[in-house]
C-alpha cells in the first residue's frame, strides 16, 4: 500500500530550495509522492483504515465462533462457521421482531416524513402569506434544540393520548422530530425549481393540490432521495426517543433490542448469539451503503453543505 | 395564482404543523414551565416553586460534573475530529498530486479510503457502542487481548472501569464513528475550489502544508463551521447520551466520571422520579447548545471568500 508510483515524466518545481525543507531529500525519496512526510502521511491514512474495518471485520468473524474462542482467542478463525448462532439470535433473542417492529416503524415514519414534509416545504418555498416565514423558522428552530429537554414532557403527552409504548405513536414522533431539517433541507430545493411548468399547468386548469403532486413532486426527487437517506438512516438508527417512549418488550425497535440483550440476565452468556445479532442488525445498513455509496454519500452530506 | 390559494395553503399546512406543535413545540414550552414546578411525573399535583429547582441544580455536584464533561464533548471532540478529518480529507483530495498530468488528485487508494472512512457513520450509535463495550472489557476484551498478545501483558487497563479512562473511552468511539461523515463533507466541499488556484499555488512552489492553510482551508471555512457546530449538537445531545449510556454501566460511568447533561436529565426524570427537575437540567443544556453555537458562529466568522 505504499507509494509505489513511477517516477512523473517533468515536474520542474518540485525541487526548489525553499520547499526543499519541507520534504524529504529528493534523493531518498523512491517514488513521486515519496518521501518521509508521505510515508507517515499514508502511514495515518492505512492506520485509520484498518481501525475502521478492523472492528467490522472482527464483529462477523466474531459472530461465527462459540462462546470459549470467542474470550480466549479474540483474533483467531473460527474453527467452523458456527450458524446455529445467528439462527439462535434470530428466533430465540427476538431479533426477527425487533426488525419486524424496526421495519414498520421506519417505513410508515419515512412515507409520513417525506409526504408532511415535503408539503409544508412546497407552500413555504412557493407562496408568499402573512407568517410564512414565521412558521419557516418555528420548523428549522427545531433543529438545534436538545431532544432531551422534551422528552421528558412528551413522555406524559404520549402518555395522555394512550400512545405510549406503541409502535403508531413511536411513528408520530419520529415523523414530527423529522421534520425541522426535511422542510429546512426541501424549502431550499423547491426554491430552485422553475416555476414556469407549475404555472403553466395551473393555467391549464390544474389544481394547486394536483399541480404539486402530478408536477412538483415528479421534479423533486433527486432532493427527495437525499433527504429520504438521510432519515431513513436516522430512524432505522435512532435509540435516544425509543428507549424513552417504547419501553414494552415486544415493541422494541433493533438498537434498543440489542441493548437490552447485551444487559438483560436472561441472555447472559450467550456471547456468541449476541454477535450474531449485533451483526445482523449492522449488515443491511452496510450492504446498503456499499451498493448505494454515492447516494448516501450525497444525501448525508447535501444538508450539511446546503 | 390566486384561486383557492389560502384554502390550498391551509390545507397543506395543517397536518405537518400539527404534528409539529403537538410533539415538539408544545413539550419544549411545557419543559420550561415544568422547571418552575416541583412536579415529580408520577401524580398529577404539582405547585410552582419559582427558582428552587435552578438553585438546586447551582449546589449539585453531579450537575456540574455533566457540564463539564458536556463541555469537553462540545468543544475538545469536534477540534480532534473536524482536525483529523480535514487532514484525510486534504491528503485523499489534494494530497497526490504530480501523476498522469492533472494538477491535483488524491493519494492512491482514495477511491477506497472515501469509501471505507464512511462506513461506522452508517451504523447505528447503540451497535457501535456495544461492539465496543466488548473491546473494552478488561478481562476478555480484544483490546486488552492484543495488548497481551504484542507482550504487554503488564499493561491492562481498566478502560472503562477506571474512572480516569472511562471518559476519554467514550469520547474515542465517538470519534470513530464520526470522522469518517467529515472526511466526505470536506471532500465535498474541496471538490468545489477551482483547480487553477492549486495549478498556481504548484507553479509557484507551494508545499502541501502551504497549499492547505493559505488555499484550501481558507475556502473551506463555511464548511468547517456549520461542521463544528452540526458535531458540537451531537455531542452536546443524542450520540453522547447513547454512548455513555450504553458502555458505562452504573449512574453514568464509575463515581460519575462520564456522566453527561443529556443523560443527567434521563436520570432524574426516568430512574429518580424527578421530572422537573430533570426539566431544569435540560433547559441547562438548551442554554448551553445556544451558547455553543451562538459562539462558534461568532468567533468563526471571517469574510467570506467568493470563487
Amino acid at each position: 500500500m505504499k507509494t509505489t508510483d513511477t517516477p512523473p515524466p517533468v515536474e520542474p518545481v518540485e525541487d526548489r530550495p525553499q520547499v526543499a525543507k519541507e520534504k524529504a531529500p529528493p534523493e531518498k525519496a523512491k517514488s513521486s509522492e515519496g518521501g518521509v512526510l508521505n510515508a507517515f502521511s499514508h502511514g495515518i491514512l492505512i492506520i485509520w483504515a484498518i481501525m475502521v474495518v478492523l472492528p467490522l471485520l472482527w464483529a462477523v468473524m466474531t459472530s461465527f465462533k462459540n462462546d470459549d474462542s470467542i474470550f480466549s482467542s479474540p483474533w483467531s478463525l473460527p474453527d467452523k462457521l458456527h450458524f446455529d448462532n445467528w439462527s439462535r439470535a434470530w428466533s430465540q433473542a427476538h431479533m426477527s421482531d425487533y426488525f419486524g417492529n424496526t421495519l414498520i416503524v421506519v417505513g410508515f415514519s419515512l412515507v409520513g416524513t417525506l409526504v408532511l414534509g415535503s408539503m409544508a416545504a412546497y407552500v413555504l418555498a412557493r407562496f408568499e402569506f402573512p407568517g410564512n416565514r414565521f412558521i419557516y423558522f418555528l420548523f428549522v428552530g427545531g433543529m438545534s434544540f436538545p431532544i432531551m429537554l422534551a422528552l421528558v414532557p412528551l413522555f406524559y403527552v404520549l402518555n395522555n393520548m394512550s400512545l405510549l409504548n406503541t409502535l403508531p405513536g413511536l411513528i408520530l414522533v419520529y415523523i414530527a422530530y423529522s421534520l425541522p431539517f426535511t422542510v429546512f433541507f426541501l424549502t431550499s430545493f423547491f426554491r430552485t425549481l422553475p416555476t414556469s411548468i407549475a404555472e403553466a399547468a395551473f393555467v391549464d386548469g390544474a389544481s394547486h393540490t394536483r399541480t404539486f403532486f402530478q408536477i412538483m413532486l415528479p421534479m423533486a426527487k433527486p432532493g427527495l432521495i437525499s433527504v429520504g437517506i438521510f432519515n431513513f438512516l436516522g430512524q432505522w438508527n435512532q435509540y435516544m426517543l425509543p428507549t424513552v417512549l417504547n419501553t414494552d418488550p415486544d415493541k422494541k425497535v433493533l438498537s434498543q433490542g440489542l441493548v437490552e440483550l447485551a444487559t438483560s440476565q436472561g441472555y447472559k452468556g450467550d456471547w456468541s448469539g449476541l454477535f450474531a445479532g449485533l451483526v445482523m442488525a449492522m449488515l443491511p445498513v452496510l450492504a446498503a451503503y456499499i451498493i448505494f455509496q454515492r447516494q448516501v454519500v450525497q444525501g448525508l452530506t447535501a444538508g450539511a453543505l446546503k | 395564482m390566486q384561486h383557492g390559494k389560502y384554502r390550498f395553503i391551509v390545507g397543506f399546512l395543517v397536518a405537518p404543523l400539527a404534528l409539529y406543535a403537538i410533539f415538539v413545540i408544545w413539550p419544549f414550552v411545557q419543559a420550561i414551565y415544568y422547571s418552575f414546578t416541583d412536579w415529580t411525573g408520577l401524580s398529577p399535583d404539582f405547585k410552582m416553586v419559582g427558582f428552587a429547582n435552578y438553585t438546586r441544580m447551582l449546589h449539585d455536584d453531579i450537575f456540574w460534573k455533566s457540564l463539564q464533561h458536556s463541555l469537553l464533548f462540545a468543544l475538545l471532540l469536534p477540534l480532534v475530529t473536524l482536525g483529523l478529518a480535514l487532514f484525510f480529507a486534504f491528503m485523499l483530495n489534494v494530497g497526490g498530486r504530480r501523476r498522469k498530468g492533472a494538477a491535483i488528485t488524491g493519494v492512491r487508494g482514495s477511491g477506497f479510503y472515501k469509501i471505507a472512512y464512511f462506513f461506522p457513520q452508517v451504523l447505528s450509535i447503540a451497535i457501535v457502542s456495544l461492539l465496543f463495550q466488548f473491546a473494552y472489557n478488561p478481562n476478555d476484551g480484544v483490546i486488552n487481548g492484543t495488548l497481551k498478545a504484542i507482550g504487554l501483558g503488564s499493561v491492562q487497563p481498566d478502560w472503562l472501569g477506571d474512572p480516569n479512562l472511562a471518559l476519554w473511552c467514550v469520547m474515542a468511539v465517538l470519534l470513530w464513528s464520526t470522522v469518517g461523515f467529515f472526511v466526505v463533507l470536506f471532500s465535498a466541499g474541496m471538490a468545489s475550489i477551482p483547480k487553477d488556484f492549486y495549478e498556481a499555488a504548484l507553479l509557484d512552489g507551494a508545499s502541501r502544508a502551504t497549499t492547505f492553510f493559505k488555499i484550501t482551508l481558507p475556502l473551506l471555512w463555511d464548511t468547517v463551521q456549520s461542521g463544528w457546530v452540526y458535531m458540537g449538537i451531537l455531542a452536546l445531545g443524542a450520540e453522547a447520551f447513547a454512548a455513555v449510556q450504553i458502555m458505562t454501566v452504573g449512574p453514568g460511568g464509575p463515581d460519575y466520571s462520564t456522566t453527561v447533561l443529556p443523560l443527567y436529565v434521563y436520570q432524574s426524570a426516568f430512574r429518580d422520579a424527578n421530572a422537573a427537575y430533570a426539566t431544569t437540567i435540560g433547559v441547562a443544556l438548551l442554554i448551553v447548545t445556544l451558547l455553543f453555537a451562538a459562539i462558534v458562529m461568532r468567533v468563526g466568522r471571517r469574510e467570506r471568500l467568493e470563487f
